[in-house]
């Protein structure tokens, strides 16, 4: 008998009292009950020691390179609008690690943001690109535009497209594991930058 | 009873770690010793449970996120097989291999040998709780294959020789200073000027496990759920360590207990609601990871999927303990346990501690295994209330006590017990003897052998200076008290009310100034 018929077959023959469970209750708030409210996400983006830029379109790549610095080396993905790009930037064409950790800083579009959480998740799409480039660089620059903000959890699972690999992200990378003290940091990115786009 | 193939089976013994050397009184006793532990649990778990209370405070649906993520699991546990068949159909469809392991034996097996066919000699893994109650990492060392725990704590533990103590922060009874001793006496390569400053730790950990990450090829990690529908998989977590292994390495192995299944992509609007609030008390956890198979030129191009028993069809078979299954490891019981506070998670033997631990170990192992665990709780509640998904925690305890095997010297006692109060004149010459115990100078805290086994983790309460029986009779005028320790005809066997009734003068009489005080104590003593 292979492990697989043993374990079903176990999980049958416990399951011989045949439960009947009426459907689970679904009281909370779904999906389109709340209001966007920007206002939230910033403050719980900063909440987690994000940085909050509001910047229109034409600014990204100037407030990009002044975060970064002159010169800095900047990673984009393939798929990221030309007008966003600083100076100088580089696209990610299959780069190993290496290159790819010896970035300054990263730069990428998003999917969606959940306001009530200060949540952004990117679905690894042209403008996002492989999640290794946002995973190694120190700094990752996130453009957000308005319309991709939804209000709660319900709303981002109602727009995400589970097929595609998901980060969700909320603050850099932190621990918590010495006394509970939060230490921004340990593996991840140690910066988060948003820009807001106001166009 | 004959055993068929496919009955509910316990998790093995000699593998894993489900079972302590201790009992819980014991190991409890040598923790309370120490008062550096409880004071870095009363620190940090006050810390948790003051953080989660207040991003809890702003969800006003949180209750009845509760009664769906109840109703959710509830419900994943009634169709358990065809929800297991439909994630295996979907996992393979998306490029997934999935594994079917009954016991933590054949888990470790397969994983070793995926290892192995790999060719890397080390494995990055991600915190889990699977692959720790599995005794994972022993057995792929005992393979020529090294673990490298990334999480923090679980490096700290790892690098300490230690084991975890809590679900969600396992050095959680480590501070600064131990910490600082661990990395300069483990650490590979570690600067010898390093402060005990959180930041400067965390940062030697970065620096140490970079190189590992980028250069080891297969990662093993657990799994928070798995969506039956889409064949989704999710890890929850803080660092980025998840990340990194579950997207870094070329081939990725995910050991999940069976149990960790939902229904469908929705669902997770309710658990990912629930699981940080009460677990890390964040409105969202830094980091989620979420993968539907493999994705080609991005992520890990080789994914197996381990989905383990180990016990858990066991604890389905108890049509009340299995809502036990529905834990989603947040840890929130722990933080409101006041047993856990002064005891610490290494007492309860387990890689699963506090109130959860003292209801799933048993099941897992079978009662007999973790006996002392089951009463090693107050039946305060607390758990209950803090529970994101409603197990009645204190209900499983009560549940889970009744079938605690007793040693027979117990047994016997506490038959010999019930038929002395069962007697009121038994009763009260065991109260006269008790009270010379007392005279003679026996009192204390125990009782001698042999029922001092069962005095080791009770108290003993010190018997009253007069019993109630000699109160009321020099309270009351010498007749009735007479008759009251001499009518009720020795020990009959019969209920104390039965007893009362036939030997009492004149229960119903309506005498109330003789007949009532030696009836009425009696059937209240016989009861
Ligand atoms: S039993 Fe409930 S409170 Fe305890 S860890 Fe599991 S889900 Fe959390």
């Amino acid at each position: 008998m292979s492990s697989r018929d043993l374990i079903l077959g176990r999980v049958r023959a416990a399951l011989r009292d045949a439960p009947v469970v009426p459907e689970a209750p679904r009281d909370y708030r779904p999906a389109g009950t709340n209001r966007v409210d920007l206002e939230m996400l910033v403050d719980r983006l900063v909440d987690y020691k994000a940085e909050v830029y509001r910047v229109t379109s034409a600014e990204v790549a100037a407030t990009v390179s002044g975060l970064v610095g002159a010169g800095g080396a900047v990673l984009v993905p393939p798929g990221l609008p030309e007008e966003w790009r600083p100076e100088g930037a580089f696209a990610d064409e299959n780069l190993p690690p290496d290159r790819i950790a010896a970035a300054d800083a990263v730069l990428t579009a998003a999917a969606v943001a959940v306001a009530e959480t200060g949540t952004i998740v990117l679905d690894a799409s042209p403008d996002q690109g492989r999640r290794i480039i946002t995973l190694l660089p120190d700094v990752h620059v996130i453009v957000l535009r308005p319309a991709q903000v939804v209000a709660s959890v319900p709303d981002a699972i109602a727009r995400l497209d589970p097929t595609r690999p998901l980060t969700w992200i909320s603050g850099p990378s932190a621990t918590s594991d010495i006394e509970l003290n939060r230490v921004e940091g340990v593996h991840g990115p140690r910066h988060l930058h948003v820009l807001l786009l106001t166009d | 009873m004959t055993t068929f193939l496919g009955m509910p089976a316990t998790a093995p013994r000699g593998v894993g770690h489900l079972r302590g050397d201790q009992t819980f009184p014991r190991a409890a006793r040598d923790a309370l010793q120490n008062s550096q532990l409880r004071r870095n649990l009363r620190h940090a778990t006050t810390t948790i449970r003051g953080k989660s209370g207040r991003v809890i405070a702003e969800l006003p649906d949180w209750q009845l996120l509760r009664d769906a993520g109840s109703g959710i699991k509830t419900d994943v546990m009634s169709r358990l097989p065809e929800l297991l068949e439909q994630l295996e159909e979907r996992v393979v469809a998306v490029g997934g291999v999935v594994h079917w392991a009954a016991d933590a034996n054949e888990a470790n097996t397969i994983v070793t040998e995926l290892v192995k066919a790999t060719g890397s000699d080390r494995v990055i893994k991600v915190k889990s709780m699977a692959t720790q109650e599995i005794g994972l990492n022993e057995a792929l060392e005992a393979a020529g294959i090294t673990p490298v725990e990334t999480d923090l704590a679980e490096l700290i533990v790892q690098l300490g020789d230690d084991k975890p103590s809590h679900i969600l922060v396992p050095a959680i009874h480590r501070n600064r200073s131990e910490i600082r001793e661990i990395f300069l006496r483990a650490m590979p390569g570690v600067d010898p000027a390093l402060t005990d400053d959180p930041p400067v730790l965390a940062a030697a950990a970065r620096r140490y496990l970079r190189e590992t990450f980028l250069s080891t090829r297969v990662a093993v990690s657990g799994a928070n759920f798995a969506i039956a529908e889409t064949g989704t998989l999710g890890v929850v977590e803080s660092e980025g360590n998840g990340r990194m292994c579950l997207t870094l390495p070329d081939t990725l192995i995910t050991v999940m207990g069976i149990e960790k299944v939902l229904p469908s992509w929705r669902d997770l609007e309710v658990f990912l609601q629930l699981l940080p609030r009460a677990s890390t008390g964040e409105r969202m956890n830094p980091y989620t990871t979420m993968w539907t198979g493999v994705t080609p030129g991005d992520g890990p191009q080789n994914f197996h999927l381990v989905l383990l028993d180990n016990g858990r069809s066991a604890v389905l078979a108890d049509t009340v303990g299995r809502s036990a299954l529905h834990c989603i490891r947040c840890s929130a019981c722990l933080n409101v346990c006041p047993v856990y506070e002064r005891t610490g998670g290494h007492s309860y033997g387990s890689v699963y501690p506090g109130p959860i631990g003292a209801v799933l170990s048993p099941q897992l192992t079978g009662v007999a295994d973790n006996a002392s665990l089951p009463f090693a709780s107050s039946l305060c509640g607390a758990c209950f209330d803090a529970c994101p998904v409603k197990i009645d925690i204190p209900s499983l305890l009560v549940h889970l006590r009744n079938q605690v095997p007793h040693a027979a010297v117990e047994k016997a006692a506490m038959a010999a017990a019930a038929r002395i109060m069962d007697s009121p004149r038994w009763y009260a010459s065991a109260q006269r003897a008790a009270k010379m115990a007392r005279i003679a100078g026996r009192r204390g805290r125990g009782l001698p052998p042999p029922l001092s086994g069962w005095t080791a983790g009770r108290d003993l309460p010190e018997f009253p200076k007069q019993t109630f029986r000699d109160w009321w009779a020099q309270r009351t005028d010498a007749p009735a008290a007479t008759r009251a320790s001499g009518s009720s005809g020795g020990p009959s066997g019969s209920s104390g009310g039965a007893a009362a009734a036939s030997g009492g003068p004149s229960a119903g009489s309506g005498d109330r100034s003789e007949a009532p005080d030696g009836t009425r104590s009696e059937r209240e003593d016989g009861r």
